[in-house]
């Protein structure tokens, strides 16, 4: 499957972390957090109004902003399809 | 016996507050880090008295980015302790296991104190711990800090290690191409590494991810600089990425190797499933909101009607009869009438209004703490952040804020939970904005004088001033004052736990005293000065008419001042000058200014002195400018300055000018 951003990362879905973009404390930070290159990310959930984001990544969930997931490129898996309907109807 | 300093270094949420009190017991003191505003807890260890154990702030990384991490490394690095208790979630090993490597190559004795291993085995999951041990080189100790399990095996153990100084053995985690710039690096400033008090192997590797605080630190030359640059871009030519990213996957490989070696996780941990599954409901796309404002909702209800109003005035009654009491002492005993004033109509009365606060601070601490430790307040953050970016903020700041329409004190006060201190100062002067409840008697009084029929109306247009004047200035002050980059909004959602009582119990006990103590410094000042210049004359004699007082003449100098408002009575003014102390003081001052007997004839004097658009005025002044000494003593505490407390209190009094300028010259022409 072509690469996407993890902002682009429907909930409910997983890929693997190809490249972590952007600069300074932010990306520093992310890279701290555990997202390195090859690491497993679930795209948990959208807050309320939209943003930001719950991952879930090495057994526990983080909440970053949809811009700074931006520069995150990531190789998506594909859906699992009973966990994706499950996401569905709890939305 | 040889004292010892321990240091206690963890990640967030992984039960860090509760291992310290149970290690500690309730014997610790809080006071700050030097130079910052970051919290900093003592104590010494239980059953071994002469160890003392400070807790680091919870910190994911030694980055130089935050003002915690910095705060923690300058610690190790400075005050060289004689060993670290690494605390860990073995639930969420991983991540944990991150800042362990870091704090390793300080050359500083560690023990790892492995915690929630109960809910790693209830889980059906398990750690090989002597595996652990062998492969990072250093002691590993299961506890489970709730339950008090394996806590004073972890105590013996850190001060042995302390004390028989066992270095971790194991500091290489690198590999390759990582390996290499730093061997290389290391020979290079070795010398300087040493002089600068800086381990070689920690100094190395920070000059590899490009670390500018030790650059300084060890006066790196520009040769030297060019130096460790080409390593690095050798390095990352190999490698094909950048070098913070270089070692932040070796640390992370290393800690997948270790983990495949000695974790057994068939499953996820019962918390963690537990977790998802309650974030179904409480983070959920519609019903979150909802939720959280009901939680809100229920928690102001609890605290300032069913438990907190009843409280309140029990106290106001106890302090009321013990200050009758103390007066009929005084009477009996003929102290001088100047003296029993000074007591009654100054402490008692300034301090014991102030007091009567207490209960409700306890309660809504008590709140907190269990949406704090619950795990909670991260999900609020979550949900509320949206809102909030645009002034700059996160959804971190969302509760201090609505706090501050119970009162500004405890709201001021919680803003210790942000982790960003630019969040903090900015969070601290926008929370007072939101009208607190001990501003209620004054719009009970402005109301019954002007708008009987619309006073619904003019409470909610208040309330939406207040909030509007804070949208405003954040949107004002994120471009000026507190210009720079806001702290990035990267946070862990943590798994939901039940809340220690000990851990809830001590910092109700904590805040407590931090308000008692203020009571009595700051405040009881303050309500001194007030009542010396609302009884005294200029020619320092007492005055039985408060007309003849000092305040009232500073209220008279004050006064046309506040024409463009639409008010200029030098008893309105005095009123202003009293609110400081508390609120609530505005009505008691109005009414004994104009010798009003009953609200009939305080509203009568009121129409005397306001035309409905200049009460109104008053009434936003009121609301928006400085807040009482016990919130403004709050501030000074948290932004750790008597400047930028001083700066909070003139652009909140600043604002609220123009408010009510804004608002009378809008109103006149309506009403």
């Amino acid at each position: 499957m072509p690469a996407v951003t993890l902002d682009k990362i429907i909930p409910g879905n997983s890929g693997v972390i190809l490249q972590v973009g952007g600069e300074g404390a932010l990306r520093r930070r992310l890279l701290d957090m555990g997202l390195t290159p090859n690491t497993k990310v679930t795209v948990r959930k959208v807050a309320p109004m939209g943003d930001p984001v719950e991952l879930f990544l090495r057994g526990y969930s983080l909440t970053i902003r949809q811009e700074d997931a931006a520069p995150i490129v990531m190789e998506p898996l594909p859906a699992q399809p009973e966990k994706a309907e499950e996401k569905k109807r709890c939305l | 016996m040889n004292s010892c300093l321990l240091a206690l270094a963890g990640n967030q949420n992984c039960g860090k507050t509760t291992l310290f009190n149970q290690l500690t017991g309730s014997n610790q003191h809080v006071g700050n880090f030097p130079g910052v505003t970051v919290e900093k807890k003592e104590g010494a260890l239980l059953r071994h008295p002469e160890a003392s154990l400070v807790d680091l702030p919870g910190i994911y990384s030694l980055s130089p980015y935050t003002a915690e991490e910095v705060v923690t490394r300058d610690f190790l690095l400075q005050e060289h302790p004689d060993a670290i208790i690494n605390i860990i979630d073995a639930t969420n090993i991983e991540r944990n296991l991150y800042l362990s490597l870091q704090l390793m190559t300080l050359r500083i004795p560690m023990v790892l104190a492995l915690n929630m291993m109960d809910e790693v085995r209830a889980s059906g999951n398990s750690i090989d711990i002597s595996g652990l041990s062998r492969a990072l080189g250093v002691p590993v100790v299961p506890i489970s800090a709730s339950k008090n399990e394996g806590v004073a095996e972890l105590a013996r153990t850190a001060v042995r290690v302390a004390k028989e100084k066992q270095l971790p053995e194991k500091m290489d985690f690198c590999s390759g191409e990582v390996h290499k710039a730093i061997h290389a690096i290391s020979h290079l400033i070795e010398d300087q590494a040493a002089k600068a008090g800086y381990p070689t192997r920690f100094a190395a590797t920070k000059l590899v991810e490009g670390d500018q605080p030790t650059m300084e630190a060890l006066h790196i030359t520009e040769n030297q600089r060019h130096i460790v640059s080409h390593v690095v871009e050798d390095m990352e030519q190999a490698l094909g990425t950048d070098r913070e990213a270089a070692l932040a996957d070796m640390r992370y490989q290393f800690i997948e190797q270790v983990c495949r070696d000695c974790v057994v996780k068939h499953q996820e941990s019962r918390e963690q499933i537990r977790s998802e599954k309650i974030d179904r409901v409480l983070t959920h796309r519609v019903w979150g909101i909802p939720i959280f404002l009901g939680i809100m909702l229920v928690i102001f209800w609890l605290t300032f009607s069913v438990l907190g109003g009843p409280l309140q005035e029990w106290t106001e009654m106890g302090i009321g009869a013990f200050s009758h009491w103390v007066s009929g002492l005084m009477e009996s005993a003929s102290v001088s009438p100047a003296l029993r004033s000074l007591v009654i109509d100054g402490v008692f009365a300034g301090v014991g209004s102030v007091l009567s606060f207490l209960p409700l601070i306890v309660l809504l601490f008590f709140f907190l703490s269990l949406l704090e430790d619950s795990g909670y307040m991260a999900r609020v953050a979550f949900v509320m952040d949206k809102p909030l970016r645009r002034l700059g903020l996160s959804g971190r700041s969302f509760v201090p804020m609505l706090i501050g329409f119970g009162c500004s004190v405890p709201a001021i006060m919680s803003t210790r939970t942000l982790s960003s201190e630019r969040d903090r100062k900015m969070t601290i002067l926008l929370t007072p904005f939101m009208s607190c409840s001990a501003k209620l008697p004054i719009y009970g009084m402005i109301t019954a004088a002007f708008f009987p029929r619309s006073g619904g109306i003019v409470m909610m247009g208040i309330y939406l001033i207040g909030v509007a004047v804070a949208i405003l200035s954040g949107l004002l002050l994120k471009n000026t004052v507190f210009q720079g980059k806001p702290v990035p909004f990267v946070m862990e959602l943590p798994a939901y736990r039940i809340p220690s009582p000990k851990t809830v119990g001590l910092l109700m006990w904590e805040k407590a005293k931090d308000f008692i103590r203020k009571a009595f410094t700051v405040i009881f000042v303050a309500t001194i000065v007030i009542w010396f210049l609302q009884s005294f004359s200029w020619g320092f004699t007492m005055v039985e008419d408060s007309s003849q007082s000092i305040l009232a003449s500073i209220g008279s100098v004050l006064a046309p001042l506040f024409v463009p408002l639409g008010f200029s009575d030098w008893r309105a003014t005095s009123a202003l000058i009293t609110g400081i102390t508390a609120k609530e003081a505005v009505v008691s001052t109005l009414s004994i200014l104009t010798g009003a007997a009953g609200d009939a004839q305080l509203s009568a004097a009121l129409a005397a002195m306001f035309t409905p658009a200049s009460s109104f005025a008053f009434l936003v002044f009121t609301v928006l400018y400085m807040p009482c000494v016990a919130a403004f003593a709050a501030s000074k505490r948290e932004l750790g300055s008597w400047r930028a407390a001083l700066f909070t209190a003139a652009y909140q009094t600043g604002a609220a000018y123009l408010t009510g300028l804004a608002v009378y010259q809008i109103a006149r022409l309506f009403i």
